[in-house]
């Protein structure tokens, strides 16, 4: 299968035109990567560089191959279009081995450096914060020596319908997170009915929080700052408000903070969705079913939501 | 090349059935036509695309203020998940089954399915569980509402205890319509291994029914994987058992694999006939052969064979471990290559072409546009610490609704608008059709584009509210939204008008090589019946001047005098 079309020697011109086409294409490409960094939340944890960089690479190559790939359909559109009565047919090139062996091979090598590299990032990030599992009812000494590296923690998880609860190690139990900068955090996630999901974009973190197991998660925040924290797992009507903060702040000001909060007797902490499911039952329980919310946490600090936050 | 040993006097199926009606009404009933059979598919799965846009419109109403204002959020939950639902099993399956059964017999040249009763009742169990589905509506507590992939135990919470509840309704639905796949795709694969025309060898075959062969085939692989899992899930919602609830020691994390073992190819049973459209239809707007045939037509079966092997992608965040995880990025990556392959393909046949920028080829154009857009968010998607960040925020929304909606959405238009002459007999208006394209396009882009940026910023998705740093990107996608809805408009009124009252179709409108062509528009009960032409050359010969079958002279006026 080749091209019927007469063979031709180089043709200085098209070369001229598709290497100034490369060029400019490249120039794009290098912009696009570049602006990709502004699409994200600022970077807070030592896992955010490493995510934002793969994704300006993949951006930057994805976008050659995208506006190489419409370039091709621009050109095709602008120049090859059929005149109103123009009836005849266009090059019967049926297929050239040659190329297509090529438009194989280099996405193959391609996808596999991605791949490779993605892979070497999986490793860093992996030793920024092992993520493991284990059924409940595990030898807890088994959990406690989840993460020797950590320096704070572990810190207690807890995920409800809808509802986070943080428990300390020294007994200290709040609504928001708080965090000291620069260290390395183990987290002990757990659900008490279904699946949520432990998600900081300003982290570039998410992990499931799977009912039934216990899963210990370690990361290093590297911000000071309110940080969101969001239920990014569906888990019924009001998980749309299951959201809270992290606070990352100085050691000094954790320090102060847990001081202070063990001294706060324990009262009812956030539950966000309780406004929505109060108006709802005032209203005389309508529209299609949902479970009532767990009862609020009991916490020492119940945090302040109407604090603005920062991403 | 071998050719079939095809007899046709053995394989002529006993049909139409002895008094099928033979107006209107037959659409109406237990026809064994596959043709008629075609056109039930795709008028039911267009009216669902309708009820489908319609959740979506109010979906899109909720979200175009940050705060959960119109709706109450558990409604919200289950409008969105029936939104999913409806889109996937009554707008998407069923209409490209339309495309398989008014295409396969047609461009093989043979009389019918392999099995014209399986055929219809494959066809009859679509309303059948659409009732069942939209009658959950009506369910005590309301429709199912865990959303489209109903994550346990989440699905198996059941607040006012009623036996008969959406969520039950929601797995018989989908049981059933996982039972008419299967009969469906046996019917296919049958038909396309044993029905071929004589010298049709496979690689003879139009690219439609390589593609339609390659989705099938996963069809009878993953579909006993999700059924498995549907039956587990209803004995854990109805009888008490714990395969998936944890208080009774069952993994909630098998659920998901049961699910995307299926799930997750059943994306490619969608996208590779709408490839095969693109590649039926680019050389016929080009005018040229297609680029690579046999290349494009191997790529199916490894796309086939790589959807299998990558489910794991939608779980990279759920506790699976390291290795695991890149395993499953490095095959999901593969697929680039082989879907690839096929995009350069199109480009190949596009390239000094003379194109003619008719309704189908637009929305080609547009698909393809888009595809390729999908492609590359996918392999980021692909990479597990990019999805660890964006997967399920709106940047997952954005990426499947690019494929789902702008490839394949777009595809099927195509489709429609290509084959409406032959299938109907009449010609659509030229003018309505290119309206359509223009909203679509347009109402898709601003739709979707914006929500990758809403994802990246963090944007959960399936939330009824969000915070207002996300409003921006939000009240574009409704907007978009809208016209997606003031679309269908002319749409609609192009394929009632036309149908009724536009001009009659010639035999081949489009100078189209390729059996179906061959026949009168609209073609016969039994297509060839008798007389079934003898394939002689590979297909897509524009400009190579070599006639398709043997004494195409003789079937060109057949078809004409007709
Ligand atoms: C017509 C315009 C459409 C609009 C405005 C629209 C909008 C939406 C929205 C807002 C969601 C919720 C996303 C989330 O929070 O997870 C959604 C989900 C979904 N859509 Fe669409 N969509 C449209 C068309 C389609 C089509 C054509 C299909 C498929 C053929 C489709 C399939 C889905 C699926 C499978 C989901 C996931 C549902 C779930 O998470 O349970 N959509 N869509
Ligand atoms: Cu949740
Ligand atoms: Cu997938």
């Amino acid at each position: 299968m080749t091209s019927t079309a007469p063979k031709k020697g180089p043709n200085i011109g098209s070369i001229v035109v598709i290497s100034i086409a490369i060029a400019i294409n490249l120039a794009i490409a290098k912009l696009m990567a570049t602006w990709s960094y502004s699409w994200f939340p600022p970077q807070a944890s030592s896992a955010a560089a490493y995510v934002d960089d793969l994704f300006a690479l993949e951006t930057g190559i994805g976008s050659f191959i995208f506006f190489g790939c419409t370039g091709v359909m621009g050109w095709v559109l602008l120049f090859n279009r059929a005149g109103k009565y123009d009836e005849s047919d266009g090059a019967p090139i049926e297929g050239n081995t040659r190329l297509e062996i090529i438009w194989t091979v280099i996405p193959l090598l391609l996808v596999f450096a991605i791949a490779f590299t993605s892979m070497k990032v999986n490793d860093s990030l992996n030793a920024l914060g092992p993520k493991q599992k284990y059924a409940i009812g595990a030898d807890t000494s088994a959990l406690l020596s989840a993460d020797p590296l950590a320096q704070v923690g572990p810190i207690q998880v807890i995920a409800r319908q809808w509802s986070w609860e943080f428990r300390y190690p020294d007994g200290v139990r709040s609504s928001e997170l708080h965090l000291p900068i620069d260290q390395r955090v183990n987290l002990q996630l757990q659900s008490e009915d279904v699946i949520h999901s432990f998600y900081v974009p300003a982290f570039r973190l998410k992990q499931d929080i799977v009912p039934g197991s216990l899963i210990s998660y370690s990361l290093t925040p590297t911000r000071e700052g309110r940080f969101r924290l969001r239920d990014a797992m569906f888990s019924g009507a009001y998980m749309s408000l299951n959201q809270s903060n992290v606070i990352v702040e100085s050691e000094q000001a954790y320090s102060d903070w847990l001081k202070r909060s063990a001294k706060q007797a324990l009262q009812p902490g956030l539950d966000p969705g309780r406004v929505l499911y109060d108006r709802r039952i005032a209203r005389g329980d309508k529209g299609w079913a949902t479970v009532p919310p767990a009862p609020a946490p009991m916490v020492n600090d119940p945090g302040d939501p109407s604090i603005p936050h920062d991403a | 090349m071998t050719t079939t040993n095809y007899d046709p006097r053995i394989l002529k199926a006993p049909h139409p059935v002895p008094g099928a009606p033979d107006n209107w009404k037959r659409f109406f009933s237990f026809n064994t036509d596959a043709k008629v059979i075609g056109i039930q598919y795709i008028a039911t799965s267009l009216f669902f695309l309708l009820v489908g846009g319609l959740l979506a419109m109010i979906v899109r109403g909720e979200l175009i203020t940050p705060p959960a204002d119109l709706v109450d959020p558990s409604v919200y939950n289950g409008l969105y998940t029936m939104h999913g639902t409806v889109m996937l099993f009554l707008f998407l399956f069923p209409i490209l089954n339309g495309f398989n059964n008014l295409l396969i017999p047609t461009m093989i040249g043979a009389p019918d399915m392999a099995f014209p009763k399986l055929n219809a009742a494959a066809f009859w169990l679509v309303p059948l569980f659409a009732v069942v589905l939209m009658g959950s509506f009506f369910a005590p507590g309301g429709p199912a509402s865990s959303g489209w992939w109903s994550y346990p135990p989440m699905s198996l919470q059941n607040p006012l205890n009623h036996f008969i509840n959406g969520q039950f309704l929601w797995i018989l639905a989908v049981a059933l319509s996982g039972i008419s796949s299967i009969m469906g795709a046996v019917n296919f694969v049958t038909t396309i291994i044993r029905m071929r025309a004589p010298g049709m060898c496979f690689f003879k075959m139009p690219i439609f029914v390589w593609t339609a062969w390659a989705a099938q085939t996963i069809q009878l692989v993953g579909l006993p994987a999700l059924t498995g899992g549907a039956v587990m899930l209803l004995f854990d919602l109805s009888f008490g058992t714990s395969f998936f609830r944890p208080e009774g020691g069952g993994d909630p994390v098998l659920f998901q694999h049961f699910f995307w073992f299926y799930s997750h190819p059943a994306v490619y049973v969608l996208v590779l006939p709408v490839f095969g459209i693109f590649s039926e239809l680019f050389p016929v707007y080009a005018r040229k052969p297609l680029f690579g045939y046999r290349f494009v037509a191997i790529a199916s079966f490894g796309i086939t064979f790589l959807s299998l092997i990558v489910w794991v992608h939608h779980m990279f965040y759920s506790g699976t471990p390291m290795w695991m995880r890149n395993l499953f990025m490095a095959t999901t990556m593969l697929i680039a290559v082989p879907t690839g392959v096929k995009v350069f393909a199109w480009l190949g046949t596009l390239w000094k072409g003379n194109l003619r920028l008719s309704t189908p080829m637009l929305f080609c154009l547009g698909g393809l546009f888009n595809f390729i857009f999908a492609g590359i968010t996918g392999v980021m998607l692909a990479t597990v610490p990019i999805d660890v960040h964006v997967g399920n925020t709106y940047f997952v929304v954005a990426h499947f609704h690019y494929v789902i909606f702008n490839t394949i959405g777009f595809g099927v238009f195509a489709g429609i608008y290509h084959w409406f002459p032959k299938f109907t007999g009449r010609m659509y208006y030229e003018g309505l059709g290119k309206v359509h394209f223009a909203l679509t396009f347009i109402g898709a882009t601003l739709n979707w584009l914006p929500l990758h940026w809403a994802g990246l910023l963090g944007m959960p998705r399936r939330v009824a509210s969000y915070d207002p740093e996300f409003a921006i990107w939000n009240v574009i996608a409704s907007i978009g939204a809208f016209m997606l809805g003031v679309a269908s408009i002319p749409f609609i009124l192009n394929m009632v008008s036309s149908w009724a009252r536009g001009p009659q179709a010639p035999p081949n409108p489009w100078r189209a090589i390729g059996l179906e062509w061959l026949l009168p528009s609209p073609p016969p009960a039994e297509n060839f019946e008798d007389d079934i032409p003898t394939v002689i050359s590979e297909p897509y010969g524009y400009g190579l001047g070599h006639p398709l079958v043997e004494d195409e002279e003789f079937y060109v006026r057949r078809s004409q005098e007709a």
